[in-house]
Order: structure tokens, then C-alpha cells, then sequence
């Protein structure tokens, strides 16, 4: 062996070690990727908040881009994130369904009413199935799904302007949206 | 006298049996299955799933609500008669592989399962590639170095 590769060596390991632990440092561990990604989305049939005799399901969202937001009255971000769905509802004209995770079906309206309903409608998942069918741990959480109904895209965590242009939009631009 | 040391004594039995009490849990309000193997297999697919609200849990030890919901799951899933095989797919199929802290063996974990026996091989072929040179090195080669330290 070289006698300058024998240094080279362990110091080229070394250094790509540190490397892997740096950007470990901007990791957040905390985001775990959806194995539902460039797949169909698993399929559901949940009672509609507000018309509980009516029923939503992927075939409603067929044939149009669309949005799967998991929330819930408990939980803050969806609180946080309420105000970019309604934008993106209102200027991007995104139809955004939601799913209503283990909450109580009175809350949840009484929500809409008080902030404002970015929903084209909600399922209610108050025993969580659907949630765990979806792979949902943390709301709130966001699918983007083709027209096909093809997961193309999951956000975990507060929506907000920023993400919603540069992670999702793209997404959507050049297949005739 | 006597009387007072067996006060003593019970008394530190007594305490000694409190402090092993607090080894009891009562996450899992669920009653136990009636099959005593349902039950066994219950507690070893739960306590090797993984809690991803609070990932150093498992969904045996945690109180989340997700962790209750799983919990549901699986409990249906044994009762349903599902291999362990099968409630494993299951999890893994939604969640991803991160789900279990033993994940399975293939293409994409190939290298998390390797990787400890790749280092101990480069490790040891290093060391075996140290030892064999520094053998057949001249006896006296450490001569001079004696000599400075001298």
C-alpha cells in the first residue's frame, strides 16, 4: 500500500462518517416518509360531517387534483395551518377533502363555523381505522393525490404559504392544472 | 424486644413488596384474550411495534392515542386468527419498516442488518493486515526507538 493512501484512508472514512452525522444534525427525526407515495391511496368510506346519512370515499375525489388533510379540534397545528387551507382553497381553487380524526363531530362543526371551511367535504374517522389505513400518526398531515388517485405527495405537520409553493405546487404544474 | 424487630421486619417486607409493586402496568385497559397463546402472541407483536408519536416507545408501553388505536388493531387482527407474518405486513404496509424495531430483512434494509458485520470485517482485516506486517518486520527494528527513550 501507497504510503500517502495509508493516512488517505482513514482519514476519507473519518470524514465521510462526520459527513452522515452533519446531516443527521438537520434531520428531523420526527418525519418518517409515507410508504403510500407514487401509490394508490388506500381506499375508505367514512359518514360526512354535517350529513351523517351521506357517505365520502376516493371515488368522490377522482378526477381532479386533491388534498387529504388529517385534523382534528385537539390539535394545534391544524389550528396553526387552518388559515393557508382556506387560502389554498380560495386562490388556488384546490378542492381539499378532510378527515376528521378522533374528534367529536359537534367540535369539529362548531370549528368550521367559527374559522371558516376550506373542506369541499369531511370524513369522520372518530375510531381512528381509516387514519391507520392511511398510515396518519401525527395530525395534521396532508396528502396530495392525483386526478388517478395516486398518492403523489405527503406533508407531516403545519401547512403553511411556503411549503404549499414549493413542495406541492410543482407537483401540479405541467399536468394540466 | 423481639417484638419490636419483628415490627421492623415486617415492616421492611412490607415496603419491599411496594417497591416491586410499582412494576405493574396499566397502559392496557383491555381485557386479556381468552386463549392464553392469542395473549402471548399479543404481547410480543406489541411490544415490538413501534410507537411513531413517541418513537422510543413501543405501542405495548405507550399512552398515546395512536398507540391505543394499534393496540385495537392488533388485538383484532390476533383475534381475526392473522399470522404474525400477516399483522407485521399489515403495520409495515401503512407505516413503513420503521414501524418495528426488528424490520425485515430485504433489499432496502439489507445494509442496516450488514453493516455491523461489514465494519467487524474491515475492522478485522485491518487488524489482521497490522499484526501479519508488524511480524514479519526485523526483530530490531524497535532497537533505536529503546535507545532514544534511553
Amino acid at each position: 500500500m501507497p504510503k500517502g493512501l495509508k493516512f488517505a484512508l482513514p482519514a476519507l472514512a473519518f470524514i465521510a462518517l462526520m459527513g452522515f452525522f452533519f446531516i443527521g444534525l438537520f434531520r428531523d427525526p420526527s418525519y418518517i416518509p409515507s410508504p403510500f407515495v407514487n401509490k394508490q391511496a388506500p381506499e375508505f368510506d367514512l359518514p360526512k360531517l354535517l350529513q351523517e346519512n351521506d357517505s365520502l370515499t376516493l371515488i368522490d375525489m377522482r378526477g381532479e387534483y386533491s388534498l387529504v388533510n388529517v385534523w382534528a379540534t385537539w390539535c394545534a397545528g391544524c389550528r396553526q395551518e387552518h388559515d393557508t387551507l382556506l387560502r389554498v382553497a380560495a386562490d388556488y381553487n384546490m378542492p381539499i377533502y378532510g378527515l376528521n380524526w378522533k374528534d367529536d363531530p359537534a367540535k369539529a362543526t362548531l370549528w368550521l363555523e367559527q374559522l371558516g371551511n376550506p373542506y369541499v367535504a369531511n370524513g369522520v374517522d372518530e375510531m381512528g381505522t381509516t387514519a391507520i389505513d392511511w398510515g396518519v400518526y401525527g395530525a395534521p398531515e396532508t396528502f396530495l393525490l392525483s386526478p388517478e388517485g395516486i398518492v403523489l405527495h405527503k406533508h407531516i405537520g403545519p401547512l403553511n404559504i411556503e411549503i404549499w409553493r414549493n413542495d406541492f405546487l410543482p407537483l401540479l404544474q405541467g399536468q394540466g392544472t | 424486644m423481639s417484638l419490636r424487630i419483628r415490627v421492623t421486619q415486617r415492616l421492611s417486607l412490607a415496603m419491599l413488596l411496594l417497591l416491586l409493586s410499582l412494576q405493574v402496568h396499566a397502559i392496557d385497559p383491555q381485557q386479556s384474550f381468552s386463549n392464553p397463546a392469542d395473549q402471548q402472541r399479543y404481547q410480543v407483536l406489541t411490544s415490538e411495534i413501534r410507537c411513531l408519536v413517541c418513537q422510543n416507545e413501543t405501542i405495548a408501553d405507550s399512552t398515546a392515542l395512536l398507540a391505543n388505536d394499534l393496540r385495537r388493531e392488533v388485538r383484532r387482527m390476533v383475534e381475526e386468527g392473522m399470522t404474525d407474518a400477516e399483522i407485521k405486513e399489515f403495520l409495515v404496509s401503512r407505516y413503513g419498516d420503521f414501524v418495528l424495531y426488528r424490520p425485515q430483512f430485504k433489499p432496502t434494509t439489507a445494509l442496516l442488518w450488514l453493516a455491523p458485520l461489514l465494519l467487524l470485517l474491515i475492522g478485522g482485516s485491518t487488524f489482521a493486515v497490522v499484526l501479519s506486517r508488524r511480524s514479519r518486520l526485523p526483530k530490531d527494528v524497535d532497537a533505536p526507538l529503546m535507545a532514544d527513550d534511553q
